[in-house]
């Protein structure tokens, strides 16, 4: 079964059999607004919990997209790079960013279930 | 008794003349704001603390006949020679119809940086022919809308190529053929970032390691030479090739886009822009693809508006400082848009052969002038060229340079016996026999131009001619005949709004009058026509002139001395840091390198402190929009040992002046550092307080702003700084004046000496004009503008932030964030159905996002307040009609704003508001009323696909069918 769990900074990882679907909450599409360019980490590239993945633009904003778990880049989701619009139009389902090998799962006890995260984004 | 005379002189008259409000306005104002007098409304606005009992003395008011007249006498001592000193600045011959309609034309002048795209078109589309003639003429694929000028390029090209090279080298190697003032401003960059600068000879460098190379082509020297071999081997070593070069040479040399260049730039200052001892010109920058997210600068890109037409607008805003802030790819703001539009349109106007017959001439002369040196028995350094001759006079070179300034002509002089002679668009024959005598001593020569013509070749080398075709668009071919010209200006002025048609309320930009007498001397030709690097001695009247208006800033700031060379305010802020650093580094203190600043900033500040090696530490501001002064005490405690500075903008870029901004200051060097001022608020202080006495060690000034130098459409600017008397000693110096800085100078921080000199004379004359008391009464009258906008709006848009007694500065916050929860307006919706009524929108989400800053400045009467008033009033109330459900959200007079005549005229309409409403809300619209040339523009089309070269004319053929 698929869970789905949320960080601080409004990534979200959905995870299977020991490797997690990263990409950006509704609530942070929102936020930003227009996504018109997304960077993504490269296959291969390691990735530690809480930093720097790839980054995400926005009309008016630039943001830095960050690892929730400490893990490999296993694939990236060419699809963005040519429609970054995707962040904005589904942004749980097609336009995830890339998925990583989840290095130590106990990692995942720090982030928020959908319904903690959702009360989490009511109190900004 | 009759009137005395010392009245009907007039002598105040440009006070009122430049003060919007008549007195029984003002009079009507004050009671409006409930406040006796402006002194009376001083006192409740300005605190104590800071207040100055009486105003820093400039002198007194004069005439503008007076004023230019004293002028005149100080521009009459500068001797303009025929300079052929080269060296990054070569005369040019501005077409007339350039000059009068674009340079000398408010219309083009007194614009702003186009945020506003959809009343920005005209200025847009003369930028995107700049980048088009940048593009084509570099051979490149992508260019931006101008910089600062050559020497800050090759900085930015340095930080680029280190930002996206990906190389593990710390180390920039720089071509000994490169302009000394570039070498210099690159080596002052340089140093902060811990970046090695390597001088040398480019073949030899490339054998070295480096994250990128500098060249030159053609050199400073002159000498063209091919380096597609060198580049080559650069690329495959992954050093990055930037190429300085020239825009006249390249419709003629093969571009550095067809050799292996990386990263282009250059002057396009030859292209029609005055010399102007130095300054404003526009610098242009081109670069490779992979380059395009972090290029520094604006960039104009194609999108389309909301019915699919093709509209301009700038792109990819996020690689700049207002929105990545200390992540951002430059502190660069504005540029040089309106001297980059005159480039462009002289490229227009010339067309692609008429460029090409221009440099084929000059090339033709320096070709033929080289041969008759040779006959002459000289020495010749320079095997290829394309206008500048090198030659080794050995010890006659200085007798040499004193024929010439005899026949009034200045020569380069290497120093080392060494002339350089650069030929321009104004050389001619004769010049070209006159300079044969002056070389040879000799009258009679035996030899002539038109003999020499017939036999002598070409000086390009036959690798590097040119065989691509450059500007084939349509634009380039268009406009030859003055009349089309002409009407091709007027028809691109009259898609924009500038100051000559309404008020630019924008917040923080202070977009005063630019007045005409201020602005004629800027042409003027002993101004005009200057070398920055003429001799001294020529230069008196400049010298005199930039002496006394350093002085009088020096006197309105209580600063011990100024230095005028930033060129803009993200370069004071540059200059007043580095100083800063130079004074810590004095005092043996050289670790420190912590800069506070508050999280309310102008996004400059943290960009420009990373370029200056410091690391932003954000301080947090409270809910009233003040500094807090626990976070500040404690942060500034935290990192005494390492604390360098604190930015701070005063009064507040909340609008607010702090009651506490001294002890502030005395926080910060209590901590041993040093306070920077962020002065793009001074005109909210001029006369009534100085900086320098609240306990500010360095301000920077924007002329542009706040001593009337207008905006340009999105630059020129100046940002001068002004420094305490601990360090003057270290305000930047220039590698070719002396006598330019402090005695301990840091390196410059511009190519020229004094950053954009000729449009100096702009704020000379205002302070003149304007005398001790006036100055005093337009800061207090920019005050009261600003509180009556606040007071008069207030029942229909709170002001977020006001000072202790209830009042704002010269500026207001309107909260509009609540209506996009009522009625789904957002601050854009307000900001397009603005421009339905003929106004610019204020500045939108700055400093607070969602919100509007308004800034009407002395200069808007109380005529154009109440009509601007009128119109946020009349916004109010339809979107109240939303908020009651009586219009649709998505289907109203704002979210469907601006309306544009085919709107209006279209025979569907599908709205449930009249056609009327909908192109003429207020009543004086029915008789002068400005239509935007397009719909509301789609910012993500434009920026998910990247165009910034002329959209083909199909495009728009397409668009209407």
């Amino acid at each position: 079964m698929t869970k789905i769990l949320f960080s601080e900074d409004h990534e979200y990882i959905k995870i299977e059999n020991g490797v997690g679907t990263v990409g950006i909450s509704d609530f942070a599409q929102k936020a930003l607004g227009d996504v018109v360019y997304v960077e993504l980490p490269k296959v291969g590239a390691k990735l530690t919990k809480g930093g720097q993945a790839g980054v995400v633009e926005s009309v008016k904003s630039a943001s830095e997209l960050y690892s929730p778990v400490t893990g490999e880049v296993v694939e990236i989701n060419g699809a963005l790079t040519g429609d970054p619009a995707l962040v904005n139009s589904d942004p749980l389902g097609k336009a995830w960013f890339f998925k990583v090998k989840i290095a130590n799962e106990n990692e995942l006890t720090g982030l928020k279930d959908e319904k903690a995260y959702n009360d989490f984004i009511k109190g900004l | 008794m009759p009137q005395p005379i010392a009245e009907l002189e007039q002598r105040n008259d440009f006070i009122r003349r430049h003060i919007g409000p008549s007195e029984s306005d003002i009079a009507a104002m004050l009671r409006t704001v409930g406040a006796s007098s402006l002194d009376d409304l001083v006192t409740k606005v300005l605190p104590a603390a800071i207040r100055e009992k009486t105003a820093p003395v400039t002198g007194d008011s004069m005439t503008e006949h007076e004023a230019l007249a004293l002028l005149d006498s100080m521009a009459k001592q500068n001797k303009v020679y025929r300079s052929l000193i080269g060296t990054g600045y070569y005369d040019t011959l501005t077409p007339n119809v350039i000059l009068r309609n674009v340079l000398q034309n408010p219309g083009w002048y007194t614009a702003y940086t186009p945020y506003q795209p959809e009343i920005s078109q005209g200025r847009l589309e003369a930028l995107i022919n700049f980048q088009q003639v940048t593009m084509d003429l570099t051979g490149m694929p992508l260019a931006n809308a101008s910089m600062l000028d050559e020497g800050t390029s090759a900085a930015e090209a340095m930080t680029l190529a280190k930002r996206v090279g990906g190389s593990a080298s710390n180390t920039f190697l720089v071509s000994d053929d490169c302009h000394p003032q570039t070498i210099a401003v690159v080596e002052t960059r340089a140093k902060p970032l811990g970046i090695q600068v390597v001088v040398g000879k480019a073949a030899d460098l490339v054998e070295k390691d480096g994250f990128a190379i500098l060249l030159q082509y053609p050199g400073t020297s002159g000498a063209v030479v091919d380096y597609a071999a060198l580049a080559a081997k650069a690329k495959s070593k992954n050093i990055a090739v930037a190429v300085a070069t020239d825009l006249l040479a390249l419709t003629l040399l093969k571009p550095p886009g067809e050799w292996g260049a990386d990263i282009v730039f250059g002057s396009a200052q030859r292209f029609g822009v005055p010399l102007g001892y130095g300054g404003p010109h526009a610098a242009f920058f081109a670069a490779q693809d992979a380059y395009k997210r972090s290029i520094p600068g604006r960039i104009v890109g194609v999108s389309v508006d909301s019915k699919g037409k093709p509209a301009y607008r700038l792109a990819l805003q996020t690689r700049e400082q207002h929105i990545r802030r200390e992540k951002a790819t430059s502190n660069i703001c504005t540029a040089q848009v309106l001297l980059a539009n005159i480039a462009a349109f002289y490229a227009v106007y010339h067309g692609p052969e008429g460029l090409k017959t221009i440099a084929t001439r000059t090339h033709r002369l320096a070709a033929i002038f080289a041969e008759g040196l040779k006959k002459l028995g000289f020495q010749v350094t320079t095997a290829h060229f394309f206008d500048t001759v090198t030659v080794d006079c050995g010890k006659h070179a200085q007798e040499i340079i004193s024929r010439a300034h005899q026949k009034e002509i200045n020569l380069r002089d290497f120093g080392d016996g060494r002339l350089g002679v650069s030929l321009d668009e104004k050389s001619t024959r004769a010049e070209v026999f006159t300079l044969w005598q002056i070389f040879s001593g000799k009258g009679a020569l035996g030899f002539s131009v038109e003999a020499l013509d017939a036999s002598v070749p070409d000086q390009i080398p036959a690798a590097l001619k040119r065989t691509s075709e450059y500007l084939t668009h349509p634009t380039f071919h268009l406009y030859r005949s003055e009349t089309d010209m002409l009407r091709y200006l007027r028809h691109l002025e009259h898609k924009d709004i500038a100051l000559n048609r309404s008020m630019i309320p924008l917040g923080s930009c202070t977009m005063k009058l630019n007045a005409t007498v201020e602005m004629i001397p800027v042409t003027w030709p002993e101004f005009g026509n200057m070398h920055p690097f003429a001799p001294l001695d020529q230069a008196q009247g400049y010298a005199a002139m930039l002496k006394d208006l350093e002085q009088k800033l020096c006197t309105l700031t209580d600063f011990a001395a100024v230095t005028l060379q930033p060129n803009a305010g993200s370069q004071g802020e540059y200059a007043g840091l580095l100083t800063i650093r130079a004074y810590h580094e004095s005092k043996g203190q050289a670790h420190r390198n912590i800069c506070l600043i508050p999280s309310s900033a102008h996004g400059t500040n943290p960009a420009t402190a990373v370029m200056a090696g410091m690391e932003v530490v954000i301080t947090a501001c409270d809910d009233n929009g003040n500094v807090d002064l626990g976070d500040l005490r404690a942060k500034a405690a935290e990192h005494k040992d390492k604390l360098a500075a604190l930015m701070v903008t005063y009064p507040s870029t909340h609008g607010v002046f702090e009651e506490e901004i001294r002890e502030i200051c005395k926080i910060i060097h209590d901590n041993g550092g040093q306070v920077y001022m962020d002065g793009a608020n001074f005109n909210a202080m001029v006369g009534l307080a100085c900086p320098g006495k609240i306990g500010a060690d360095v301000m920077h000034m924007n002329l542009h702003k706040t001593f009337c130098i207008p905006h340009g459409g999105g630059g020129p600017g100046m940002g001068p700084i002004g420094v305490g008397e601990h360090l003057a000693p270290f305000l930047p110096g220039h590698p070719l004046l002396e006598g330019v800085g402090g005695e301990n100078a840091i390196g410059p921080v511009s190519a020229a000496p004094y950053g954009s000199a000729s449009i100096l004379p702009i704020s000379w004359v205002y302070i003149a004009l304007m005398g001790t008391e006036g100055l005093k009464k337009a800061t207090q009258v920019a005050i009261l503008n600003a509180n009556y906008i606040a007071k008069r709006l207030e029942k229909h848009y709170p002001t977020l932030y006001k000072g202790k007694q209830g009042y704002v500065a010269h500026e207001c916050i309107l909260d509009t964030r609540p209506l996009k929860t009522s009625a789904g307006i957002s601050v854009d919706d307000i900001a397009k159905r603005l421009m339905d009524f003929g106004f610019h929108a204020p500045t939108m989400s700055f400093p607070v996002p969602g919100t509007l800053m308004i800034e009407p400045t002395e200069s808007e009467g109380k005529a154009e307040l109440d009509r601007f008033i009128e119109a946020l009033t009349v916004i109010r109330a339809e979107i109240a009609k939303v908020e009651k459900g009586e219009w649709p959200q998505g289907n109203n007079p704002l979210a469907l704003a601006p309306h544009t005549l085919a709107d209006l005229t279209a025979e569907k309409w599908d709205r449930p508001y009249t056609r009327h409403d909908g192109a003429f809300p207020a009543a004086h619209l029915l008789t002068d009323k400005y239509w935007t040339p397009v719909n509301r523009i789609d910012h993500a089309a434009g920026d998910r696909n990247l165009v910034c070269a002329c959209p083909p004319i199909e495009a728009y053929s397409e668009a209407a069918e």
